[in-house]
């Protein structure tokens, strides 16, 4: 009875510690059915505000219309029907308020209940005419015609140019300026850290002598959990000022100030993994350079580096993982405008800095929603590939040292 | 006869690697420089502002007078929340893997999804949180949505720690157990986890030590801007001090008056940071040298 | 004249003590064997010819160490120096990770050697003194970790050969490689003999009467016996050196 008891609890117990460990692959398993149920949503809603419409002249040839042509419209950059495929004439704007420059008050009624008629009248006697308005005000006979607004593909989505997914009448989502946005910050964050860690990196491991080495080993572990919150605080103190005042800028929250921050954050990933790998070279190499007569310093940039360059570029490819994640700190320092960056001295804004600056302002399961959980894949996939890579890139290292 | 002395390629080569070493250790010293400045510019000013009032009052006057208080006890939550979540599962998980199965596909599966949880930005969990905890679970914002979000983040750096604890115990330890007649578990219970404790602490107060400062997977699951008055259940909103240095230093009332605030919060951080990190090192080194018995 | 001289040798690493007033004289052109138990110092004492040892913190030798009569530590000795004229050949075969006539350039490299067809020529007659050029001359771009351990190690040989050095230590170099490839390197350190003066360290009694003139019997840091292999290994003086020659401890 005993043994049977002991029996029973050991294979509980190991059940219970299974359990466990498949916890990190279920919330895998559940991060991606949930960012990409509701991202992947994004190509399924139309890029109009739910209960307004677009409608037109019943004479006009158009029959759909996408976001981007009814921004430009909107915009006055379309003035001509001919050049989204309609008629040769100029287009004729509409906008709600529009209404009273053609009825007053009282012909449309004090609760706006003969709206629906007044606006069924403008719009067909305008041949060349484009309105928006709530669906609520559609007459039932109406005399114009609805477009179809096209839902937004695949490419638009991401060649897209323009990132406004408030704008009215239509939302605009081209995630562009946000993608590279996010690769020039972490660009440069990584043009500065990698000069840095490596030599760090290359110090603490073959250079100084061991007391150095105990002393910065903790302080590098220090700077690595500092939280990304104090890095952003700091940065906005002292960076932002300091950028705007040495190269007189209007404001100094810029791509510089982001990568200077990013790149002090990714220092202790590059120098921890590069170190570690540069420490693993055999001591029989080095000894084989050295008494081949080669200078402790040809030793190290002929054989340490090469030997260990794969655990080196592992850590600076995770170095940038880390850049291109991070939160808060960029949403602090970078100033966050939505455009395709061109100088580094110009505010830019990432995929992160996007996602939680503007998720507490959507409405749960609306079109800006999904475009967040979209950024959200977008972010999941480069960081999954990094990790990918530096699984690739250490496997094949193994490989080849027989 | 051999030439051994000093030649002109001899001083070439020593020139070259001193100018080399030289870049070398100003660059190194540099990276130090930059953490003491961060260090001691926000210890500076946070130390004006830091009393014992500060940490045990409520804001006032939007947030530009006062403590926090609040926003203390709402990361506390969180981080004891998360804990109470992430160290056991993480520690049975470390198990598993470390005692009981056996090399093999399961074994490269979790270990290769341990990583990838890992590697995911901090702001995916905060998505992840929201549609999960907070809109299908229906927790709404609330304590134990985020520290359910945050327990997740800190379930990676629990089982690895955990796991290099247990891979340190010397294997002779488990054959003795065994050939004693003691059964998997009994081994693991009382023979490796005992050793490995320390260790496992470690990993435990560097866990905390990240949770305490995460600020993106919290925004959209629990970190509220403002509350009049402490949470009471974990179905509450919680105020906590990453999210409280955020908006206090770019979307407060008045961003320029409640900057002292800011400084004050800020170091409360390092503090919380540094703490961790030595105590990490104290415990490593203490129990170092006590576990190195093979 | 000797190629090498020891004179009063003490080493420490810290405050222990690694060697005992070792005195020795190497002729030129002789392959010295040393030999004695794991432990015994042999290593260390080969390591003070090349200033390996300076590598690690902590030590103190006093006494000289004289190679053409020149103290190799003397003040003005140059370390980079000494070794491109005293090779080493380790234990294990360790070729950088680059390709086989990078491996073998390399010493050339880092002691300001450029012209390209210099190093061509140098790299070609090492590899062929070592008796592997037909066995890689078609694949010199090739990694030098696809050959086989016996062909690396002749390969580390050729390395340390390429800069022509006139001493060359060996630390146990078969001890990793299987007999057949045993016996090459054995065969070439008799064939390099008539250019270099080698000494080797070896736990392989068989090896040091094989392939030496002269043996020291080294034993817990000091020098037991030093004479022609012949006689150490059919007439030994002192009594601990049969012991160990005959197998009774080691």
């Amino acid at each position: 009875m005993k043994s049977f008891y002991k029996k029973f609890s050991e294979r509980f117990i190991e059940g219970l510690l299974m359990l466990s460990s498949s916890i990190t692959t279920l919330t895998v398993i559940l991060i991606v059915v949930f960012l990409f149920k509701e991202g992947l949503g994004v190509f399924e809603q139309k890029p109009v505000e739910n209960g307004y419409i677009i409608a037109v002249n019943k004479a006009n040839p158009l029959n759909e219309i996408s976001s981007a042509q009814i921004k430009n419209i909107y915009d006055q950059k379309i003035t001509h029907w001919n050049e989204i495929g309609g008629k040769p004439d100029s287009v004729f704007l509409f906008r709600m308020e529009d209404i009273s420059n053609f009825y007053s008050e009282d012909q449309i009624g004090s609760n706006f209940e003969n709206l629906p008629a007044c606006l069924s009248r403008v719009i067909d006697s305008i041949p060349n005419i484009i309105a928006f308005f709530p669906e609520k005000y559609l007459a039932k006979d109406f005399k114009g015609k609805q477009l179809e607004v096209e839902k937004i593909t695949f490419s638009q989505f991401f060649t897209g140019k323009e990132w406004f997914p408030t704008a009215q009448p239509a939302a605009q989502l081209g995630v562009l300026p946000l993608i590279l946005g996010t690769l020039w910050v972490s660009l440069g964050a990584i043009l500065l850290a990698l000069p840095l860690g490596l030599a760090a990196a290359v110090y603490m491991s073959e250079i100084a002598d061991d007391r150095i080495r105990r002393v910065m080993k903790p302080l590098i572990e220090l700077l690595a959990g500092i939280p990304s919150v104090v890095y952003g605080f700091f940065g906005l103190v002292i960076i932002v000022p300091l950028i705007q005042k040495t190269f007189d800028l209007p404001v100094g929250e810029t791509g510089l100030a982001g990568s200077i921050i990013l790149g002090i954050m990714a220092l202790p990933t590059i120098i921890t993994i590069s170190e570690d790998a540069m420490r693993n070279t055999p001591r029989a190499m080095k000894e084989a350079s050295l008494a081949l007569g080669a200078s402790k310093w040809q030793t190290i940039y002929k054989v340490v580096v090469p030997y260990s360059i794969s655990g080196i570029s592992a850590g600076a490819i995770l170095g940038i993982g880390r850049a291109i994640g991070e939160t808060m700190a960029v949403l602090m320092v970078t100033g966050n405008a939505a455009v395709i960056p061109h100088t580094i001295l110009a505010p830019v804004r990432t995929i992160p800095a996007t996602i939680a600056a503007e998720l507490g302002e959507t409405s749960n399961g609306g079109l800006h929603y999904k475009a967040l959980f979209a950024l959200g894949c977008i972010l999941f996939l480069i960081t999954l590939f990094i990790n990918l890579s530096v699984e690739y890139i250490s496997n094949r290292k193994k490989h080849n040292q027989h | 006869m051999i030439d051994i002395k000093e030649n002109k390629l001899a001083r070439s080569k020593q020139r070259k690697q001193a100018i080399a070493f030289a870049i070398f250790r100003v660059l190194s010293y540099s990276i130090v420089a930059i953490l003491f400045i961060i260090l001691t510019f926000i210890i500076m000013k946070g130390v004006k502002v830091i009393n014992w009032n500060f940490i045990t009052q409520m804001p006032e006057e939007g947030m530009t007078k006062g403590g926090i208080y609040p926003a203390i006890i709402g990361t506390l939550c969180l981080v004891a929340g998360s804990m109470i979540f992430a160290f056991p599962i993480g520690v049975l998980a470390a198990i598993y893997m470390n005692e009981y199965v056996k090399d093999g596909i399961a074994k490269k599966i979790i270990k290769q999804m341990t990583n990838n949880l890992a590697g995911i930005p901090s702001i995916v969990f905060g998505l992840f949180g929201m549609s999960l905890f907070v809109n299908k679970l229906h927790f709404g914002d609330s304590i134990l949505a985020g520290s359910l979000t945050l327990g997740l983040l800190a379930l990676p750096v629990v089982i690895r720690t955990t796991e290099e604890a247990l891979k340190a115990v010397d294997n002779t330890f488990r054959q003795a157990s065994l050939g004693l007649g003691a059964t998997k578990w009994q081994t693991t219970r009382r023979v490796v986890l005992p050793i490995s404790f320390p260790n496992i602490i470690t990993g435990l107060i560097l866990a905390i030590g990240r949770v305490s400062g995460e600020t993106a997977p919290i925004l959209f699951t629990v970190a509220a801007y403002f509350l009049p008055k402490l949470p009471t259940s974990i179905f509450d909103q919680a105020m906590a001090l990453p999210y409280h240095l955020y908006v206090i230093s770019t979307s407060g009332t008045n961003i320029e008056e409640s900057r002292p605030i800011a400084y004050g919060t800020a170091m409360v951080l390092i503090i919380i940071v540094l703490i961790a990190n030595l105590l990490a090192n104290g415990l490593r080194k203490y129990f170092g040298n006590k576990v190195k018995m093979n | 004249m000797y190629k090498i001289e020891s004179k009063n040798v003490d080493f420490f690493y810290g405050t222990s003590q690694a060697l005992k007033n070792i005195n020795i004289a190497i002729m030129q052109n002789t392959v010295t064997a040393l030999i004695g138990p794991s432990g015994c110092g042999k290593s260390t004492y080969l390591r003070l010819f090349n200033r390996m040892n300076d590598l690690i913190g902590n030590t103190k030798l006093t006494g000289q160490i004289l190679i053409d009569g020149e103290d190799i530590y003397a003040k003005g000795v140059n370390v980079d120096s000494l070794r491109k004229n005293v090779g080493m050949v380790f234990q294990k075969p360790n070729p950088f990770p680059k390709t086989i006539f990078e491996n073998v350039a390399y010493g050339l490299r880092v002691n300001g050697v450029t012209d390209k067809k210099l190093i061509e020529e140098r790299v070609e007659t090492s590899i062929k003194q070592v008796v592997l050029w037909d066995e890689v001359k078609d694949k010199l771009k090739k990694s030098a970790f696809e050959l086989s351990g016996g062909q690396q190690q002749r390969l580390c040989i050729a390395r340390a050969l390429a800069i022509q050095p006139s001493v060359i230590l060996m630390d146990e170099p078969t001890s990793a490689l299987d007999p057949i490839s045993t016996s090459k390197v054995e065969e070439l350190i008799y064939e390099l003999k008539s250019k270099y003066t080698i000494v080797i360290v070896t736990h392989n009694m068989q090896q040091a009467g094989r392939v030496s003139d002269t043996t020291a019997f080294f034993y817990m840091g000091e020098l037991i016996e030093y004479d022609n292999t012949k006689t150490i290994f059919t007439n030994p003086k002192i009594e601990r050196t049969q012991n160990y020659i005959t197998g009774r401890f080691g």
